[in-house]
């Protein structure tokens, strides 16, 4: 497996604009202590992936990363996360502001019972947007930057559940993108996708880096190995190691992050 | 390897259980055709007595004592005035009411106090409804039988079991999409508005048009309130006093003159008219609504 792991060069960490920080994060579920001490960065145009088995708290840190987990009825938070800067706890910061720039992609498709065109018009239009043409033009980019505008542009108005899942994926990556945001959040975005449909959407987030940060949740090794440049290995919640990519997986530090990576994890 | 699963047994239970499968078939059709007939028996039987009796003349009299004489106008136009009041009452409310448990509220003592008293009320027999609109708006507010108490107590009266179907609609809406629509950026608002609602309009439109229709046919309430029924003027306002076509259908059929039973078949029909458009109006409300998908 270690094979799989592709030559890349990495600029040096200190030249690269820090898009998130986290400190010393805590959560809780109830009486639940789900998030322990998380540090962790992400960095301006990476794709940082976090891995780790089932249970271990990726899904709760990805979403506290947009305060979605604010969604979740009894859920207590300590420490901090600063995004570009600014602590996103702060009272004063507006969500509904944070999460124009931090778009999410979820584990399934989740499309809107409408057609393909309001679905990517959606976010466009709730921030205001009313313009049929800058609409037209947000709809056709962002399709097309999620590598599906060929596939759909002559159905645009037909609904968004007459597409295969794999389709609906990138359709709901071209949601995200019409937002135009900074970062993009995905949680095990290809987990409910065949093969093809699998590697259309890294090939696409290759793509996406370029202009935006991306920090993905897998529980594809062999996924986190091929598309990321840096990878968090979280355990029972805590970090046990964040790394580069391809020294993580060849020569990880910690003996829980190599025998999870090889397989030899519970 | 000793195998658990003797397919010679299962080949012998086979007719059994093929047997128990069709007799549970049958029995369901029956159950359907049972109602059926019913149905049909009793709009044959309405629709014959009303023969003859059905008349622009009908739907253009007032009651009179004469049974050839006798109209469905006041009633009718009483039945359109009090449904013009209940129905956008009493969906504001129930939806309000229900979006707010839903979407709003978090989980509480209180919310679950709420919750478990607007259950019970959609179980209330509609004459305690009466009595509560007797007591608060009839006397309390002095409305008396004007159009303003009788609606008012309507509202009240359907209120619970609109907000009981306007939740459920609400919960069969899927988290996912209210959970994509919030992570663009979206408010509570705008969630609701565009997503959450479209997609449980056709629930909510199921349920509150069986209450609504409820609302058209009772007579209860109506009584207890004191609402007559024999009234020759329309109401002009909504605090004149008025009928509805249940009530004067109720007056005919307890007539000792056999022509009456006719006039009541009449009404009938004509209330079932009624009914029949509103429901046509919420089938094409709802599938605007799906059309904006
Ligand atoms: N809504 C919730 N209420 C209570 N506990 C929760 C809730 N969501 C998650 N948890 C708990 O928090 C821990 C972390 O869950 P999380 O969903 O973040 O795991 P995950 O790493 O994403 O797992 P998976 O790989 O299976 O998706 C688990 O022990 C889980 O049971
Ligand atoms: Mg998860």
């Amino acid at each position: 497996m270690l094979t799989m792991v592709k030559e890349k060069t990495i600029a040096p960490t200190e030249e690269k604009a820090v898009v998130y920080r986290t400190k010393e994060l805590n959560l809780w579920y109830g009486e639940h202590h789900a998030l322990k001490n998380i540090e962790l960065d992400i960095y301006e145009n990476e794709v940082t992936a976090i891995i780790g088995p089932s249970g271990c708290g990726k899904s709760t840190y990805i979403k506290t990363l947009n305060r979605m987990i604010e969604l979740v009825p009894n859920v207590r938070t300590s420490g901090e996360i600063t995004y570009r800067g600014r602590n996103i706890f702060d009272p004063t910061y507006r969500v509904e502001e944070l999460r124009t720039q931090v778009g999410m992609v979820f584990q399934k498709p989740n499309p809107f019972p409408k057609s393909i065109y309001e679905n990517v018009a959606y976010g466009p239009r709730i921030h205001g947007i009313r313009d049929k043409k800058i609409l037209d033009e947000i709809v056709e980019k962002s399709l097309r930057g999620a590598a599906i505008w060929d596939e759909v542009k002559d159905r645009l108005h037909e609904n968004a559940y007459g597409l295969s899942g794999g389709q609906q994926q990138r359709l709901c990556i071209a949601r995200c993108l019409a937002i135009e945001p900074d970062v993009i959040l995905m949680d095990e975005p290809t987990s409910a996708l065949d093969p093809i449909s699998t590697l259309k959407v890294e090939e696409l987030i290759e793509e996406l880096k370029k202009n935006y940060s991306i920090i993905i949740v897998t529980h594809n090794m062999q996924q986190a190995a091929r598309i990321s440049d840096r990878t968090a290995f979280f355990l029972n919640g805590e970090v046990v190691e964040f790394a580069e990519t391809d020294q993580l997986f060849s020569t990880p530090a910690d003996k829980r992050t190599e025998d999870y990576i090889t397989g030899r994890f519970g | 390897m000793k195998r658990l699963v003797d397919h010679s047994e299962v080949i012998q239970h086979m007719n059994g259980r093929l047997v128990k499968n069709n007799i549970f078939k049958l029995l369901f059709f029956f159950a359907t055709v049972f109602g059926l007939i019913i149905l049909v028996v009793l709009l044959y039987r309405v629709f014959t007595q009303a023969t003859g009796w059905l008349n622009i003349d009908f739907l253009q009299n007032f009651p009179s004592r004469i049974p050839e004489r006798a109209g469905i106008k006041a009633a009718l136009v009483g039945s359109i005035w009090l449904m013009a009041m209940v129905a956008p009452l009493s969906l504001f409310l129930g939806v309000g009411t229900a979006i707010y448990l839903e979407e709003y509220a978090k989980k509480s003592r209180f919310t679950d106090f709420i919750q478990t008293n607007i259950s019970n009320l959609a179980g209330v027999p509609s004459i305690v409804f009466g009595l509560l609109g007797l007591t608060v708006f009839a006397r309390g507010m002095e409305l008396g039988r004007s159009v303003l108490a009788a609606g008012l107590t309507m509202s009240l009266l359907v209120l619970p079991v609109i907000v009981v179907a306007s939740q459920e609609a609400l919960r069969a809406v899927p988290n996912q999409l209210r959970e994509a629509s919030y992570g663009m950026g979206a408010t509570k608002w705008q969630t609701i508005y565009r997503v959450v609602l479209p997609a449980a309009v056709p629930g909510i439109l199921t349920g509150s048009i069986l209450a609504l229709s409820r609302a058209i046919g009772e007579t209860a309430p109506l009584i207890v309130l004191g609402i007559p029924t024999f009234i020759a003027y329309l109401p002009k306002s909504v605090f004149d006093t008025f009928t509805v076509m249940p009530m004067q259908i109720y007056n005919w059929t307890g007539r000792p003159q056999e022509e009456f039973q006719h006039v009541a078949a009449a009404g009938i029909v004509v209330l079932l008219v009624l009914l029949v458009m509103l429901n046509s109006i919420a089938i094409w409300i709802r599938n605007k609504f799906q059309k904006r998908f």
